[in-house]
């Protein structure tokens, strides 16, 4: 197995980072790494922007955190906080993000421009050496639940690591509502599929 | 059994298994979650209290009564509770008692960064500072033990990165512990601070942090890992303490580290042997400097501050960059950052939700152009635009006091101070009691939407419930306002515009005093959130006036359709955000909102 893994999880409150942050951090403590994670968030509120760290390591993680520059993976659930939070990333790292655009009220009612898809996709063709843009919430709405776009990202994300598709089904299993886990087990497939 | 918790967690689970009793705590990030936890634990009393000088005193109370306990804040929490932390300190108690104090570098969530482990010297009490959640766990124990062996209150202090980030632990057993004395001590001599008494104790709390020091050279949470002392960072000594100890380690993999887990009082021959073994000492602590001021007053020198940040959170690339400026690590050592050449990206600053109970009162005072002084919570959000309608924010109960000031000091406009129904129960309540007293023309508004919101929805003790979700009866605004001698007091829907408006006019002429509570559930709750339901815009009635804009509603959007005559967008409604609250369909001049009935018919 690799030695280890730092990734940087980005969005806006309500789109289920925490819970995603959560399940990569339970994967890999099942995977035999040892791992910590950050939630790094200002005054709970919808709609802010949040971040979390996770980091793996075969061995031990120190730091909590992840310093500029030093994150393997980006994985980001809105576009505007792709770009955000893009100087976190390893020149060279993997970018997934998803396709959704939540204007904040800077944009709806102030004078703020929501940048393009174009400008997200020109910033990480320079800076990342994986990137994908994955329309995650899109396939969750498709699949009769908005909500589980973030379980679709981590199936993408799951792609990028040496730890088999069934221990990540265990852990999403284990941390949702009976009545949504075929839900989650297809949301993660289908995030699978997106990346080949 | 080995689970990943939150450093908040930990402390919950520690208490737990040490066989505290007894826990009493005011939410505050980032310590909330402590007693959130602690509380869904069986056969434990817990508590949220007004204000955290009252759970100080609750669990000064517990400890004389012989069950060990705890009580938790966050930093400027202490400030609150600090007189009662002074006292614990001269009278010691019966049983083990811990004061969690969580500090907040970089101000997540708070008005200061101030740095707590000042209190543990000023009131003589020794402090704990783990470096992960298996420590923060593991110290609860270890805290109630140093408690109970110098007959002390002891501080457990975190900082914002350890309260909320998860790291593996190992869990433990509880431990079973003496149940409560059949009988209060009666000792005068120790537990009534009359100067005759205090005298006495002074100097017997000046010896005992002598005998803490002593302790602290073998406390095995103070340890010392030798570096590879022939290896490229050659004998370099680093001194370090909770999550700076991380970094350290992280950034200095082969450097010699003293990791001091009792930050207050310091081991004196431990800090000695380790830095005559070294060439140059370091001193790697977030906020102020107060372990190099320990140890610079030992005689020993050694560099902090001088080399790395007092402002704001550390995180491994601060330490590696002040180290590489200050030569302690070749300038190959950097970690480069790529320079993005980034569009503007729109900031998304916090803002009061949609369907906040407090938005149509700072639309009304924004409107009326009257001063507000503020207080702590959800509303300080008012202060931006377009609402625009806070003019200060100083600490929790402040604003009261500062609005009859103001008054009494003459200034030519009426004030008006806004604060929360649990902020009021927390300090609000002398303040009010003082403006009645002394009469001043303050027009205070009680913001009650029926929870701790900020926080993230703690009981208080006007919601009826208790921490443990006990029913109890609620203390009700009106009769206490008017026992505090206020008469003209009145309560509106806060979602009214209306009437608050014409009472707020009212109030504002009105000789003396005046409370208008402004009353509605926080739209986050789960009563609240069964009837939302989203209103709309009829398009071809708007004209674009802006006026549903100007109430800073994220619900409320600019639609891409034109006004033919003014040329401006007209609005739309987000119906995913969207709760229904009215507050626009109010303001609105041309009737283009909807109403709840009018959505429904």
């Amino acid at each position: 197995m690799n030695k280890s893994y730092n990734f940087l999880l980005a969005g806006v409150g309500g789109q289920g980072t925490i819970l995603a942050s959560d399940v990569l951090s339970e994967v890999a403590l099942a995977a035999g790494y040892d791992v910590k994670k950050s939630e790094v968030h200002g005054m709970a509120q919808r709609g802010g922007s949040v971040n979390t760290h996770v980091r793996w390591d075969a061995e031990r993680v120190y730091s909590p955190l992840i310093g500029l520059g030093e994150a393997d993976v980006l994985l980001v659930f809105e576009e505007a906080e792709a770009l955000r939070y893009a100087e976190y990333l390893k020149p060279g790292g993997a970018a997934i993000v998803n396709r959704e655009t939540i204007e904040p009220i800077t944009v709806t009612s102030g004078g703020a421009r929501y940048p393009t898809e174009d400008e997200v996709r020109a910033l990480y063709r320079d800076l990342a050496g994986r990137f994908h843009l994955i329309p995650g919430s899109a396939l969750a709405e498709e699949m009769g639940n908005a909500r589980a776009g973030n379980v679709v990202l981590l199936g993408a994300l799951s792609t990028l690591l040496d730890v088999p598709a069934e221990t990540w089904l265990e852990v999403i299993e284990g941390r949702v509502p009976p009545k949504y886990v075929e839900l989650n087990r297809q949301a993660f497939l289908k995030g699978r599929q997106a990346m080949e | 059994m080995r689970r990943l918790l939150s450093g908040n967690e930990a402390v919950a689970r520690g208490a737990w298994e040490a066989g505290v009793a007894v826990a009493s705590a005011y939410p505050g990030t980032p310590s909330t979650e402590i007693l959130e936890n602690f509380a869904r634990y069986p056969n434990v009393y817990a508590e949220w209290a007004p204000n955290e000088k009252v759970a100080v005193d609750v669990a000064v109370g517990a400890a004389y009564a012989g069950r060990r306990s705890l009580a938790t804040m966050k930093h400027v929490g202490v400030n609150v509770a600090a007189d009662s932390v002074f006292y614990a300190s001269m009278t010691g108690m019966e049983a083990g008692m811990v004061i969690v104090t969580a500090d907040d570098p970089d101000m997540h969530s708070s008005q200061n960064e101030q740095d707590n482990r000042r209190y543990a010297k000023f009131a003589r009490i020794p402090c704990l500072e783990p470096s992960d959640s298996q420590e923060a766990k593991d110290m609860v124990a270890a805290a109630l033990a140093i408690s109970e062996q110098f007959d002390t209150p002891v501080f457990l202090r975190l900082t914002t990165r350890i309260c909320h980030s998860s790291t593996a632990v190992e869990l433990g057993e509880q431990v079973p512990q003496a149940p409560a004395s059949a009988r209060f001590p009666r000792n005068p001599t120790k537990y009534v601070m009359v100067p005759g008494n205090a005298r006495k104790k002074h100097p017997v709390i000046e010896e005992r942090m002598e005998l803490v020091a002593q302790f602290a050279e073998t406390f095995p949470f103070n340890r010392i890992e030798w570096g590879d002392m022939e290896g490229g960072e050659g004998k370099l000594g680093i001194v370090t303490c909770g999550v700076s100890y991380q970094y350290a380690k992280e950034v200095f993999p082969n450097a010699s580290v003293l990791r001091l887990g009792l930050t207050y009082p310091l081991p004196p021959e431990l800090v000695r042997e380790f830095a005559s073994r070294v060439d140059r000492l370091i001193v790697i602590e977030e906020l102020d400097p107060f372990l190099e001021e320990e140890i610079k007053l030992m005689g020993i020198h050694c560099e902090g501050k001088s080399i790395f940040p007092m402002l704001g959170e550390f995180d491994p690339r601060v330490v590696r960059e002040s180290a590489i400026e200050a030569g302690l690590l070749p300038a190959s050592a950097h970690v480069p950052v790529a320079e993005l050449d980034k569009p503007e990206i729109p900031p998304r600053p916090p803002v009061l939700c949609p369907g906040c109970p407090h938005r149509a009162v700072f639309h009304v005072l924004n409107k009326r152009k009257v001063p507000v002084t503020g207080d702590i919570g959800c509303y300080t959000l008012g202060l931006l635009p377009p609402l625009s309608a806070i003019h200060t924010c100083g600490c929790m109960g402040a604003g009261i006091g500062q609005a009859h000031g103001a008054d009494k000091a003459g200034i030519g406009e009426r004030m008006v101070a806004v604060i929360g129904d649990s902020t009021f129960f927390h300090t609000g309540m002398p303040a009010l009691a003082n403006v009645a007293y002394n009469r001043s023309n303050v027009v205070t508004i009680i913001l009650d939407n029926r929870i701790t919101g900020m926080t993230g929805h703690q009981q208080n003790p006007g919601t009826g419930y208790t921490l443990q979700m006990e029913e109890v009866p609620p203390l009700e605004l009106e009769p206490l306002v008017r026992a505090l001698g206020i008469e003209r007091v009145k309560t509106v829907p806060a979602f009214d515009v209306k009437a608050l408006d014409e009472t707020i006019k009212e109030y504002l002429k009105a000789e003396g005093p005046s409370v208008l509570i402004a009353r509605d559930e926080c739209a986050l709750l789960p009563s609240a959130r069964r009837r939302w339901l989203p209103l709309r815009v009829v398009a071809d009635k708007c004209n674009g006036c802006t006026m549903c804009f100007r109430i800073g509603c994220p619900a409320i959007l600019k639609s891409d359709e034109l006004d033919g005559k003014t040329q401006r967008p007209k609005a739309r409604i987000d119906p995913s955000l969207c709760t229904g609250c009215e507050v626009c369909a109010q303001v609105c001049p041309r009737d283009a909102i909807l109403f709840r009935a009018q959505v429904e018919a």
